[in-house]
């Protein structure tokens, strides 16, 4: 690698590591399109990277950031913001002790009966009873509101299927009859974050059972990750058939139970390498956000603009005097389509139907 | 045209009269030099497609439009068959008693009952400008379709083989940022964000496009139109609107942005009513 290209990488680096995507691809971009340009020019270098290595105005300030830093010499302030990140894992790591998975307050309830149960708080049943719930939350009807897809089939109304109309009538030598046809709909995809943190520790079993009747339904079109201090793929695990196997195989891949939120970064992350586009999004916590708010409030700006709407399901909001007031629930109000209970078996049923015909 | 550099560009495009900054000509250079599409992105009313046009316009090629919008298909941006036509013909040759299908099929699918939409119309026209206006109102699996098109500029109709373009268009998308855009297809093209342009930058502008524009009007309005866009409204005014404004009040004989004929004349800057409202309750309008 001769010498332009080497710094040139290493920008792309420095800028990576301050959250920008200058990935390779783009990295070669900006190459080819130096060879355009004076090299010796620092206004045409800082534009080549810049219509080159970003990717929306939220990357313009790092950029100008990484710039100055990198092309001022001073590269070792740069790649300390690399480093912050495992750093913040492992203080994440020593706060909040969490509370175990169950709050110690059985509920004095002897009746078993399911119609008593399906609007009880998942948190205060006892264990025998959360069974009982666990195991009907497994038979929820999977209903998914579907959407229209590209393809078409051929159906008796709808639009004139030209294609086939012309088709028939060469095979036939004469037009005979005219073809419809109309768009297929495929399920919309449901992506779901899961707070694990302590303070949802009573319920985290329940939200998992309910992933899992969401991903055994429409397997191809349903995401979920589990949300703590870091951000962890469990779809796979969830396809088990069995919800127990499932949830077994989700607690050996989860690496922070009852640690505390940082969602904001957790989305963020998300956002950097996947896409919700088009999705229902559901995130389930309480909203005690460890992060910083604001950074929450902007990642779920960009989340809303993406998916096909935001449903932030909160086991306190079953409560009538329930006020959205922690910082996190706070900063992400205004970006959310709606906010719903999650205590409860009928509260995931309505949940549930909501799905069906979002 | 061989444009050596971004100044060059700047030069080419001011006698346009479309004023660029550095940053913005560089991103039109590139896009010229390396064949790559130019993403801008930006409020509407910065100028996006006002370069497109200009960029046309100065390198004497035809600009081909394609409007985005929720829906959009294959068929409405590449090609289409000519159903009414291809019917005629098959009722022609039926009537003449031709029965050979596969001599019936060669002339149904003949070029000539193609209807070029505006992507194969790009491809096909040399120069040619692509704009493609608005893509964040396309659904996004129109994007994924768009790449695959502005990648290597080729096209396969089925029935008629592959049409590729000689030299690719020059392919502006613009997006207002209603939506965030696949990254696979910012990635393909060089992306610019686009400012509301500076004080003094709108004041060129102001001068640059409206002949009868004097300086004190140009500035009192740049000033006022600056003032706008830090008041939370609906729609702040883009640069558009700015030139919309001052033509009205040219209109009126207005030397002076005097409050009486800014208040009459408001109507050309804001196009919401509780934004009027507001300036006008605000008493943004008096200069000082």
């Amino acid at each position: 690698m001769d010498e332009l290209a080497a710094t040139m990488t290493g920008f792309a680096r420095t800028l990576r590591a301050a959250g920008v995507a200058a990935d390779h691809e783009r990295t070669q971009n900006l190459l080819r399109a130096l060879d355009h340009l004076d090299v010796c020019d620092p206004g045409e270098v800082y534009w080549a990277g810049r219509l080159t290595l970003c990717a929306g105005p939220d990357d313009l300030p790092r950029y100008d950031r990484c710039f100055a830093a990198y092309f001022g010499g001073r590269k070792a302030a740069l790649q300390r913001t690399a480093t912050t990140s495992v750093t913040r894992h492992l203080a994440e790591r020593q706060g909040d002790g969490g509370t175990g998975d169950d709050d110690g307050t059985p509920a004095a309830a002897t009746a078993s009966r399911i119609e008593v149960l399906r609007h009880r708080d998942v948190a205060r049943l006892t264990e025998a009873e959360r069974a009982e719930v666990h195991r009907m939350m497994a038979l929820l009807k999977g209903g998914r509101a579907r959407r229209r897809s590209r393809r078409f089939e051929s159906a008796h109304r709808g639009d004139l299927d030209q294609r086939r109309t012309i088709r028939d009538a060469l095979r036939k030598g004469e037009v005979a009859r005219l073809r419809h046809r109309r768009h297929t709909t495929r399920p919309r995809t449901v992506v779901m974050f899961v707070d694990v943190s302590g303070s949802m520790a009573p319920y985290a079993e329940t939200l998992l059972r309910f992933a899992h009747a969401l991903v055994r339904s429409e397997p191809r079109a349903t995401r979920v990750y589990s949300a703590g201090t870091r951000l962890t793929p469990i779809t796979a695990e969830l396809r088990h058939r069995d919800p127990g196997t499932a949830l077994n195989e989700v607690s050996k891949v989860i690496p922070d139970w009852s640690g505390g939120t940082r969602l904001g970064e957790e989305l963020k992350e998300y956002l950097a390498r996947f896409s919700a586009r088009g999705a229902i999004v559901l995130i389930a916590s309480d909203g005690w956000e460890r992060g910083d708010p604001e950074l929450l409030g902007t990642q779920l700006a960009r989340l809303a603009r993406q998916a096909y709407r935001v449903i932030w399901v909160n086991p306190h909001k079953g409560y009538a005097d329930y006020q959205p007031l922690t910082g996190g629930m706070r900063a992400a109000l205004p970006y959310l389509d709606d906010l719903v209970a999650g205590h409860s078996l009928a509260a995931f049923e309505q949940l549930s139907e909501r799905l069906a015909h979002a | 045209m061989d444009i050596e550099s971004p100044e060059k560009l700047i030069e080419l495009l001011d006698r346009h009269a479309y004023l660029a900054d550095e940053g913005l000509a560089t991103a039109a250079f590139l896009a010229l030099r390396m064949g790559r599409p130019l993403f801008l992105e930006g409020e509407a009313g910065v100028g996006k497609t006002e370069l497109a046009k200009t960029l046309a316009a100065l390198l004497k090629a035809p600009l081909i439009r394609l409007q985005c919008y929720e829906g959009l298909d294959a068929a409405q941006a590449l090609y289409d068959w000519d159903f009414a036509r291809q019917l005629l013909h098959l009722k022609a040759a039926e009537a003449a008693g031709i029965t050979d299908v596969s001599r019936l099929e060669g002339e149904i699918y003949d070029r000539r009952f193609l209807i070029a939409r505006p992507l194969l119309k790009a491809i096909e026209t040399q120069p040619s400008v692509l704009l493609v206006d608005e893509i964040d109102r396309a659904d996004d699996e129109f994007e994924a379709f768009l790449l695959e098109v502005l990648s290597d500029f080729t096209i396969s109709i089925p029935e008629l083989g592959t049409v590729r373009a000689r030299t690719p268009p020059v392919v502006v998308v613009t997006s207002n940022r209603t939506r965030e855009v696949h990254d696979a297809l910012k990635r393909r093209c060089l992306y610019h964000w686009l400012e509301h342009p500076d004080f003094d930058r709108e004041v060129a502008i102001l001068l640059r496009r409206l002949p009868g524009c004097t300086e004190t009007l140009a500035m009192q309005v740049a000033r006022a139109a600056e003032r706008l866009r830090q008041a939370d409204l609906v729609k702040p005014p883009g640069v558009a609107e700015t030139l919309d404004w001052t033509e009205a009040l040219l209109t009126l004989g207005a030397k002076e942005l005097d409050p009486g004929r800014a208040a009459a004349t408001l109507g050309a800057a804001l196009k919401y009513r509780e934004d009027v409202a507001a300036v006008i309750g605000n008493g943004l309008l008096s200069h000082g």
